[in-house]
């Protein structure tokens, strides 16, 4: 029953019901935001790569160098020679290689020059292998195979011809223009960077810039096909190799060994660590992002709570009536408290809808920009256990203004005139900023409590 | 009309049927540094089924001692026995309780949740008196036709209705429960005469086919015609209250 008055109460006052839902419902989807996001793009970086054990690259810092050779993110500073590849590739302690060359881009995709390991080798999620739903990998040099998004979303067929751009920006002016590719292969989805990403062969990339000087076409040189079938493709610099060791105990070994190496500078990381490291960096961001977010949920339960309890100096007359008719106290209390907790809780249906459509249609968008991949929303333990924290906050909260009604329903004259015992009474709980009725709150919290 | 006072108590007393008040020996002052008796009255009864004008001037303490009937207040001493059950002896909830279900309160204006449709008004007061909710809806209907209500209002919200229709209502409200006595404070202050005129009709005739007790209080003499008996509440209240409590 004090759901139903408590009901039709916000109904009649809808303006200011809806301005403290928008509010309990904006600061909910913050909070709820801020967590999905942190847990899904831990998720998916974690579930980028695996089974691999080092990634080497040029002296650079660690996270940049997993940045730009897994996730695709910021650019590479500098190369390291086919040379030292090839003689750390051969050591005995490691089991293979997939060799990264990057610095083209289709259409703002990235492209990966690369070999057959890469397909063969490379693992994301719980060591779940590359396959191909349409096609295979490249044989001849100008094969290309897409990313499943990069079919999608360009709309590319098996056999199509497209062209390469140099550089990695969105709009190019100088392109590959010379030496289509064949698309070969595309790939499954995989919810990871791969899927916005070309893979060509490590030839296919020397072939395409070959006549190319400092990054710039040479003016009046064409490259026939003669060139290609008989010069030597061997690229002279690739931008860096994932190593899959014989055995994981060398990794530390094989890591020292190569941050020492002495024909370049070279860095050696493990991706796990590396990972660790950016979440270490990160937790700092994300504990002042969750701070602001409470604070922001505690300072829009606040509002409710001055809401209801302005509300209740208007709801004399009303709470008398209830009184009149049999209401108890606690009935008062309740529909007060009813009416907190009902605006929460459309608050947080609305902040859940909101969020899980939000993300519905940012997903691709953060996919495509920053290599994150979001799950959509859904509600699991810890989501549960944030909205009972909202609901249990509301309830605090709520007794500032339901105890005010409590407290006036006992002292309130269910007959009362001016003269009379209104007045004596009628304005003692503006005192509340005073807190001097603290105590008293507590004691009438203790009886409502008793009294059931 | 007879003056009932404690020094001449005209009526009879039956052994049978409690009566609807009796008090005995109040004594009540509100809490306060300087204790000031509001109310002191030794004996004072009104029998079941009798109309009561309760008179009296501002600050004789008429509505501290409608809300010591209604079990709001409790007597600082003495005691206040409704039906024949004493107040002072029951805990807070169950004076709730008892008020839901025997007794039927009638105020000066604003008597209805406004934001509530007329009838979910009278649901609420049934479902305080633990009313058997399937036939409140028929009785609310009759309730209206005695009232000469509209059956349509019924489904409006109560806050749009007139202040005539609004007081109507109120006495079906009041009624639902088919309490034993209705306490009606003031009820016409808010209306204008014509209105005024057909409200204590309609109120004096629904009150005797119902066979409440009513215990109507005004300061409006010229309403004492309708009633059996009137009080002068400063002949009963031997409590001189001070202007400052007032």
């Amino acid at each position: 029953m004090f759901a139903k008055v408590a009901w039709h109460s916000l109904r009649n006052r809808k303006y200011t019901a809806m301005l403290a839902i928008i509010s309990v419902a904006i600061s909910t989807f913050v909070l709820l935001g801020v967590e999905h996001i942190r847990h899904e793009a831990k998720e998916s970086f974690s579930k980028t790569i695996s089974g691999v054990d080092l990634i080497v690259g040029a002296r650079t810092g660690q996270l940049n160098l997993l940045l730009y050779s897994v996730f695709h993110i910021g650019n590479p500073t500098n190369n390291i020679s086919w040379q030292s590849y090839r003689e750390l590739a051969d050591d005995p302690k490691v089991a293979w290689t997939i060799p990264i060359s990057l610095g083209d881009s289709h259409q703002g995709y990235r492209v990966m020059g690369t070999t057959d390991d890469f397909f063969m080798r490379f693992r994301f999620g719980e060591n779940t292998a590359l396959s191909f739903s349409e096609g295979k990998a490249f044989s001849q040099i100008f094969d290309v195979v897409l990313g499943a998004d990069v079919a999608k979303k360009l709309n590319y067929r098996l056999d199509d011809n497209i062209l390469l751009a140099h550089g990695l920006g969105q709009v190019s002016f100088s392109m590959h223009d010379d030496r289509p590719f064949r698309v070969a292969g595309i790939l499954r989805p995989t919810g990871t960077p791969a899927d916005q990403t070309l893979y060509i062969s490590l030839q296919g990339m020397e072939a395409i810039h070959l006549g190319w000087r400092d990054g710039v076409k040479t003016p009046g040189k064409k490259i026939t096909d003669y060139d290609i079938e008989t010069l030597n493709l061997t690229p002279e610099s690739i931008t860096a190799f994932m190593i899959g060791l014989q055995s994981k105990m060398a990794t530390f070994h094989v890591q020292r060994q190569i941050n020492q190496y002495p024909n370049e500078p070279l860095l050696a990381i493990l991706p796990g660590i590396t990972l660790t490291e950016l979440w270490q960096m990160m937790s700092a961001m994300e504990n002042t992002l969750r701070l602001i977010s409470i604070l922001v949920l505690f300072s829009s339960l606040l509002g409710l709570s001055t809401m209801l309890l302005s509300s209740i100096r208007e709801r004399q007359r009303e709470i008398a009536v209830m009184r009149a008719i049999g209401a108890s106290p606690l009935f008062v209390f309740l529909v007060i408290q009813v009416e907190a907790l009902m605006i929460s809780l459309v608050g947080i249906i609305a902040a859940i809808a909101i969020l899980s459509i939000g993300i519905l249609l940012s997903q691709s968008a953060l996919a495509e920009n920053y290599g994150i991949f979001i799950n959509h929303f859904s509600i699991n333990n810890q989501t549960l256990g944030i909205v009972g924290i909202i609901i249990l906050s509301t309830f605090i909260l709520g007794l500032i203004p339901s105890l005010s009604a409590y407290r006036m329903s006992l002292h309130y004259g269910l007959i009362e005139r001016s003269y009379s015992i209104g007045s004596r009474d009628g304005n003692d709980f503006v005192e509340w900023e005073k807190f001097s009725h603290c105590f008293e709150y507590s004691i009438y919290l203790i009886e409502i409590l008793n009294s059931n | 009309m007879t003056a009932i006072s404690p020094e001449n108590p005209t009526i009879p007393i039956s052994n049978t049927t409690p009566d609807a008040v009796k008090i005995k020996n109040l004594y009540f002052s509100y809490p306060g540094k300087i204790p000031t008796a509001v109310l002191d009255i030794s004996e004072w009864r009104i029998r079941q089924g009798d109309r009561v004008f309760i008179q009296g001037p501002s600050g004789s303490g008429k509505s501290t001692l409608l809300n010591l009937l209604a079990g709001n207040l409790t007597a600082t001493q003495g005691s206040i026995k409704i039906l024949g059950q004493d107040l002072g002896k029951l805990s807070a909830r169950k004076r709730d309780a008892f008020r839901a279900s025997h007794l039927g309160i009638v105020f000066q204006q604003f008597n209805l949740i406004q934001y509530l449709s007329v009838l979910n008004n009278i649901r609420l007061a049934a479902y305080f008196g633990n009313k058997d909710s399937s036939d409140i809806d028929l009785r609310a209907q009759q309730l209206f036709t005695a009232l000469e209500l509209n059956r349509m209002l019924i489904t409006k919200q109560a806050g749009n209705l007139s202040v005539g229709q609004q007081q109507r209502v109120a006495i079906a409200r009041a009624l639902i429960n088919s309490p034993e006595i209705l306490i009606a404070d003031e009820p016409t202050s808010a209306l204008d005469s014509t209105t005024r005129d057909t409200f204590m009709k309609l109120l004096i005739n629904i009150s005797q086919t119902q066979g409440n007790t009513l215990i109507f209080v005004s300061h409006d003499i010229a309403l004492a015609q309708h009633f059996q008996h009137v009080v002068n509440l400063i002949e009963i209240n031997r409590a001189r209250i001070p202007s400052y409590v007032r």
